[in-house]
């Protein structure tokens, strides 16, 4: 019956096969290999020089800084934008009419969750052009205007936003307007997510709870949430990635696309800068192995997935 | 959890209502209690809505004024008169309307090519057993989590080589990013494809077989129009996720020397940004944005529910 099989594995899978190794596979071994190496990128001079590359990123003070910042929206935005995606997924569908068992929207949920969505399907190179003009650092941002008009900032000394490095809770003001921005554009894709979750829950598990007097804020706390978890751990993990990729808010928003003065510096704008305009010696051998470690801390994050994820699934 | 379970759930929480006055269940609470919590919970979440949507709104308004308008009253929502020259200004001087079908051509291609090979080899790795399948599967699957970061300098050097030989597969070519585009979506096409086509039963396959059906009609009659859901649910995620891409774009599409640009509208945009900077349009840079903000969000809402399944779908996966 299975005639012509071989031919056909091999005919459907030779192109994406092809494609994928040269545009992904090939490349990621590739930076492996230059990492060990002092090849510049002017010419195809290169020499073999061990680990020489690695050493040099635990010493070198801007990756020092990229990986405290790095770390810093690895905390919070995971952190802020769950709580708040949770937050408003549990007004949208607790809010709902008490009557009757289960997880029920408010009045007009449909047309939040539409609006709140927004943000997930504009770029993200969109959103920091905008956000761009909003932060303006003169009086004639939205937001300075905004501030000026109701007294919150003097006229004369408007608000510097992605240009001010000044440092608030020891992190620089650039960093936490930038956070800002990303908690804006992710919280609507996670309500959605969790909405979801929540009305996949099984009713009869609310009149259980329902008969045994659960009050609408208990069985939220108690019923809803703990089924949420293996949910909310996958949106920890998604929030993961992104903060370690925050580069598009960062190459668009900030002067001089890690500044000022680097205080916006995050590890892939140090290894653009590295590779592709700095004058650093041995550019593209020392950026391929910032690259490198970068892959090796998302392999870390995305081990933590598995794990996670493995964890005995409860099926409805 | 899948993405038809969770279309199921959104369509059976909109059927809700419909069905509420025949429901008769055990109470909760005080209707009293009912209507203070719920104006708690519409108050804040029109705070939220509003925030998402203020930002928007006044970008799109803007986008009519003139500069002086904007630069005199910034917060003033109402255009004095509707200025349509900046959208004629950021279409042709901006270039957004030559990246703008530029983009379109190449995410049309670039989604087109991505789910007809993309689902070739999710569904050979799938259905058929052979020697170094899964070597293959977890191949794709391993491009899921690493950084494009890390491979970023062979790319940009591997395609200027090749472009020295192949001027069609070089830096700077509609194809070549198409094809990278491919490239890098094939990891979570393949990955979502799999799994569905997993589900599929074998029943149908036989019976296609004695009937005479060789393995590619089997595949482009029988099982590829079984997986429709699936295709849809990867196709808005593509569709999204190519329209969407900036740093390949920024890495490989700069054009060197002479060479006509064939940019995308990320990068149109970027420029626009950064060109108002000392031309100061403002007025042009918000029609930039506005023009490529609203077919967006009006295919979005539209499609909201697919896409949110869609999206959503694609991660609890």
């Amino acid at each position: 019956m299975r005639h012509g099989k071989t031919r056909f594995v091999v005919g459907f899978l030779a192109l994406p096969l092809a494609l994928y190794v040269w545009y992904v596979v090939w490349p990621f071994a590739q930076s492996i290999g230059y990492s060990f190496t002092d090849w510049g990128g002017y010419s195809d001079e290169q020499h073999y020089i061990g680990f020489a590359n690695y050493v040099r990123l635990f010493n070198d003070e801007l990756i020092r800084i990229a990986f405290w910042h790095n770390v810093f929206f690895l905390i919070t935005v995971p952190l802020i934008t769950i709580g708040l995606a949770l937050f408003f997924a549990f007004l949208l569908n607790v809010g709902g009419r008490g009557n009757r068992a289960g997880i029920r929207g408010v009045w007009g949920s449909g047309v939040y969750k539409i609006i709140f969505f927004f943000p997930q399907v504009l770029s993200l190179v969109l959103i920091a052009v905008m956000w761009q003009a909003i932060y303006r650092g003169d009086d004639q941002g939205l937001l300075n205007g905004l501030l000026i008009k109701t007294g919150l900032v003097d006229k004369d000394h408007p608000l510097g936003f992605v240009a001010d490095p000044t440092p608030f809770l020891g992190v620089p003001a650039v960093l936490w307007w930038i956070l800002f921005i990303a908690v804006w554009g992710g919280v609507g894709f996670y309500l959605v997510l969790f909405s979801a979750a929540m009305q996949a829950i099984p009713k009869d598990i609310y009149e259980a709870a329902l008969l045994d007097g659960a009050s609408r804020f208990t069985s939220f706390f108690r019923v809803t949430l703990p089924l949420l978890r293996d949910t909310v751990s996958i949106a920890w993990v998604y929030l993961g990635f992104i903060a370690l990729d925050m580069y598009a808010l960062v190459f668009v928003m900030t002067p001089s696309q890690g500044g000022p003065n680097h205080a916006s510096e995050i590890f892939a704008s140090v290894l653009n800068f590295t590779a592709f305009n700095s004058s650093r010696s041995g550019r593209y051998g020392y950026a391929c192995a910032m690259g490198v470690a970068l892959g090796i801390f998302t392999m870390i994050l995305a081990a933590l997935q598995l794990r996670i994820t493995r964890r005995e699934r409860l099926e409805f | 959890m899948s993405t038809a379970e969770i279309e199921r759930n959104v369509a059976a929480a909109d059927a809700g209502p419909a069905r509420a006055s025949t429901d008769r269940r055990p109470k909760i609470g005080s209707p009293a209690k009912d209507s203070v919590f719920s104006g708690f919970s519409h108050a804040f979440l029109l705070v939220w809505g509003a925030m998402v949507v203020f930002p928007l709104a006044w970008v799109v308004l803007s986008a009519f004024k003139d500069d002086a308008q904007i630069l005199k009253d910034p917060l003033s929502l109402i255009p004095n008169s509707l200025h349509w020259d900046n959208f004629g200004r950021a279409w042709g001087a901006g270039h957004i309307g030559a990246f703008f079908l530029n983009t379109v051509i190449i995410v049309g291609g670039g989604v087109f090519l991505t789910m007809l090979l993309g689902s070739m080899a999710a569904y050979v790795l799938a259905r058929y057993d052979f020697p170094g399948n899964r070597v293959i599967y977890y191949l794709f699957l391993a491009g899921l989590t690493l950084p494009v970061y890390l491979a970023a300098v062979p790319l940009f050097v591997g395609t200027s080589k090749l472009g020295q030989v192949v001027p069609l597969l070089g830096t700077n070519s509609d194809v070549m990013l198409i094809l990278v585009y491919v490239g890098w979506s094939l990891s979570f096409t393949i990955f979502f494809m799999h799994s569905f086509f997993r589900t599929l039963p074998q029943g149908v396959a036989e019976a296609a077989m004695v009937d005479g059906a060789s393995h590619t009609t089997l595949f482009f009659r029988v099982m590829l129009p079984m997986a429709r859901p699936g295709l849809i649910s990867v196709g808005i995620f593509n569709v999204l996720g190519q329209w969407n891409q900036w740093y390949l774009p920024v890495l490989l599409m700069q054009p060197s020397g002479g060479e006509a640009k064939h940019q995308v509208i990320s990068q149109g945009l970027i420029e626009l940004s950064v060109n108002q900077g000392y031309k100061s349009d403002w007025s042009g840079l918000f029609a930039g944005v506005t023009m490529a903000m609203l077919p967006v969000l009006i295919v979005y809402i539209i499609f909201q529910r697919q896409v949110q399944a869609g999206l959503t779908g694609g991660i609890t996966k």
